[in-house]
């Protein structure tokens, strides 16, 4: 089976690093986004992160917060986030995380909810506000079910911090690669660098960057140091102003900068 | 271990640090400054001098006897926070956080606000000590209190209105964070009330608390005894944490929140989060909330912006589980009928938020009875309501009503 963890690995030592890309669940509708997300593997994405739409986004920026309040609007359950890996897992096999605030999570169950996602074939969680200090309940049910946790780490961290989200996460360590939100930026900050090295340093099985990756050449850039690149809004804004033939196409072309020397 | 002496961050099961790791450091850097500020006399002093020669503390309390006839004859007392400089009691907070950002060498600022006080506070408080500043205010609030938004503009505040979700308060607090996020290492969060991560329920709630600590002296001096009851009104909770504190180990005294009713507590339209909400995390805290069975916050109603908000401070669910304080709904109609009557009675007009802990006095006073002294918090002054009021009230002659 096809864990996180290995695929990260297999791809550093066939390519430059594994693409990881990021869609809401249930943007534009239901059907298009489990199409759309079927497409980004299809195109060479290797790990796929399907966030769960939420009231109060607060790491996501503009166009992210569009597509999920159009979710909500339309009527997205939690139960369709499950649904969603379900059936995205039955036809394509990358590995499945799913990017929630923690409050569903909470009023879900975190024990359910682990139990959910693992018996929908989901891989795991990333977590944007939930820190390790606040997360030994989700440790706990990670730790039972065998689910792979993603805590964030931020260049503005200190080593103990660095040290504590290198050993509570498992999977993969995500990297935000500016003081920022979520949303393309023309150049991604040389502040990622530095704190791949510092997680490095840090003994991390793997390190992934987002926030801020919007193009090929760009994923190419961030792979010379880390381990996987996440892309998010730009596949959003590719599948709300181009469809799911948008996010393919987008995909592909992202691909080729695990390929690039 | 006293009531009084529970620190962040937790409040019993409430409380906490739910952020994106891009906060923890700035919150850290906070929360120690802070810690050493509380240390050094000096700050306590110059927040004091503050007080006296700018803000205008102690604020007096008022009796009010015309009034306290129509709440069974017991005594009421206010404490007149609607009589610091900008008109609420949300000066007091936005001094002590300004003077902490500048030990912290940030040059600007970012507020939050829903009725604009606090806005207006941070605008004011900006232009004293010479810092950039952005407010972030929700649309809706915007236009229903656009007084204060040009109060903030001519302050020299930059005045963001907040287009997302329900445009209020809550959408507010989400934009500032996200900015913060960006920012961070030039900007401090000033925020308005007792919720959010640590340490803001805790040091919010210090700065406030000289509020109790004056008014439970100016009562006793007053009456010879401790009040019956105390009262405020409760959005985020920071005017009633500001006067429940000094109470909180008196066992005598009953404490009293009253909540945002909206068109009732039983309908969907509510700020009643105690009441009605369940225990979840947003903005940063664990603490009661209004969310569906998913944990979508859902959108919450009141006449009143201050108090058009989701969530309440995890002090405030900590009182409320543990039942040293009592928080019970009081619908926007109760609150503009009870501003008219202290204006009318009295010649006070209160703002709509502290309407509510008037209105809530006069129903303790009719179950306590005429032996009973209710101290109310009147947290800000109803000017910038009054395009409000006169609409609810018919105030406005036809042909400029429209």
């Amino acid at each position: 089976m096809n864990t996180v963890g290995s695929v990260i690995r297999r791809r550093n030592e066939e390519a430059g690093g594994a693409l990881i890309g990021y869609l809401p669940v249930g943007f534009p509708t239901f059907d298009e986004s489990v199409e759309a997300a079927v497409a980004m593997v299809e195109n060479g994405v290797d790990i796929l992160e399907l966030g769960l739409p939420y009231s109060d986004p607060v790491m996501d920026g503009p166009v992210i917060q569009a597509a999920t309040q159009q979710a909500l609007a339309n009527g997205f359950r939690l139960a369709d986030g499950f649904e969603a890996v379900r059936r995205i897992t039955a036809r394509v096999d990358a590995p499945v995380l799913i990017m929630t605030y923690w409050n569903p999570v909470v009023q879900y169950g975190v024990d359910r909810f682990a139990d959910d996602l693992v018996a929908a074939g989901g891989a795991g969680l990333i977590t944007p506000d939930l820190i390790p200090d606040e997360g030994s309940e989700w440790i706990a049910a990670s730790e039972r079910t065998g689910l792979d946790r993603v805590f964030l780490a931020a260049p503005t961290s200190t080593d103990a911090r660095i040290g504590q989200v290198v050993e509570a996460s498992r999977g993969f360590v995500y990297a935000v690669s500016t003081m920022g939100i979520t949303g393309a930026r023309s150049d991604v900050d040389r502040a990622a660098r530095t704190l791949v090295e510092r997680l490095t340093a840090a003994d991390a099985p793997a390190s992934c960057v987002g926030v801020g990756i919007s193009t090929a050449a760009q994923v190419a850039e961030v792979l010379e140091y880390a381990q996987g690149a996440i892309v998010g809004s730009a596949l959003v804004n590719a599948l709300a102003t181009g469809g799911v033939a948008a996010v393919g196409e987008l995909a592909a072309e992202l691909a080729r900068g695990t390929r690039a020397e | 271990m006293a009531l009084r002496a529970q620190t962040g961050p937790y409040f019993g099961d409430f409380g906490g640090r739910f952020v994106p790791e891009s906060l923890v450091a700035a919150l850290d850097e906070l929360g120690e400054a802070y810690d050493l500020a509380k240390l050094d006399p000096a700050f306590g002093e110059e927040l004091a001098e503050l007080g006296r020669s700018y803000t205008g503390r102690p604020s007096i309390i008022t009796e009010v006897p015309r009034f306290a006839a129509h709440a069974g004859g017991a005594r009421v007392i206010l404490k007149r926070e609607d009589l610091n400089h900008t008109g609420s009691h949300k000066i007091n907070n936005v001094l002590g956080q300004a003077l902490l950002t500048k030990r912290i060498g940030k040059t600007r600022v970012i507020a939050e606000t829903g009725a604009g006080q606090h806005g207006v506070a941070t605008a004011t408080a900006a232009a004293l000590f010479g810092l950039d500043c952005v407010i972030y205010m929700g649309e809706v609030d915007t236009e229903r209190q656009a007084l204060n938004v040009a109060r903030m503009r001519l302050l020299g505040a930059e005045v963001i209105a907040v287009t997302a979700g329900s445009r209020t308060l809550k959408d507010a607090i989400n934009e500032a964070m996200r900015d913060w996020v960006t920012n961070v290492e030039t900007t401090n969060y000033i925020f308005g009330t007792v919720a959010g991560p640590h340490p803001f329920p805790e040091m919010v709630r210090d700065f406030q608390k000289i509020i109790g600590e004056e008014a439970r002296q100016q009562v006793i001096d007053l009456t010879g005894g401790l009040p019956t009851a105390v009262a405020a009104c409760v959005g985020g909770g920071s005017n009633a944490i500001g006067i429940f504190h000094a109470f909180l180990d008196d066992e005598s005294v009953a404490l009293y929140g009253f909540e945002a009713g909206g068109e009732g507590a039983e309908t969907e339209r509510h700020a009643a989060t105690i009441t009605k909400g369940r225990p979840g995390v947003l903005h940063g805290a664990r603490s009661y909330l209004l969310q569906d069975e998913d944990g979508q916050t859902i959108e919450s109603h009141s006449i009143s912006a201050g108090l058009d908000y989701p969530g309440v401070g995890p002090e405030h669910s900590w009182l409320a589980a543990i039942g040293r304080a009592n928080y019970r709904p009081v619908t926007d109609d109760a609150a503009m009928q009870a501003l008219r009557l202290l204006t009318r009675t009295e010649g006070i007009i209160p703002a709509i938020e502290s309407a509510h802990a008037l209105a809530g006095a006069l129903e303790l006073g009719r179950e306590l009875g005429p032996e009973a002294t209710i101290l109310v918090n009147l947290s800000g002054r109803g000017d910038k309501d009054m395009d409000t009021a006169a609409h609810y009230f018919e105030l406005y002659d036809q042909e400029n009503a429209e």
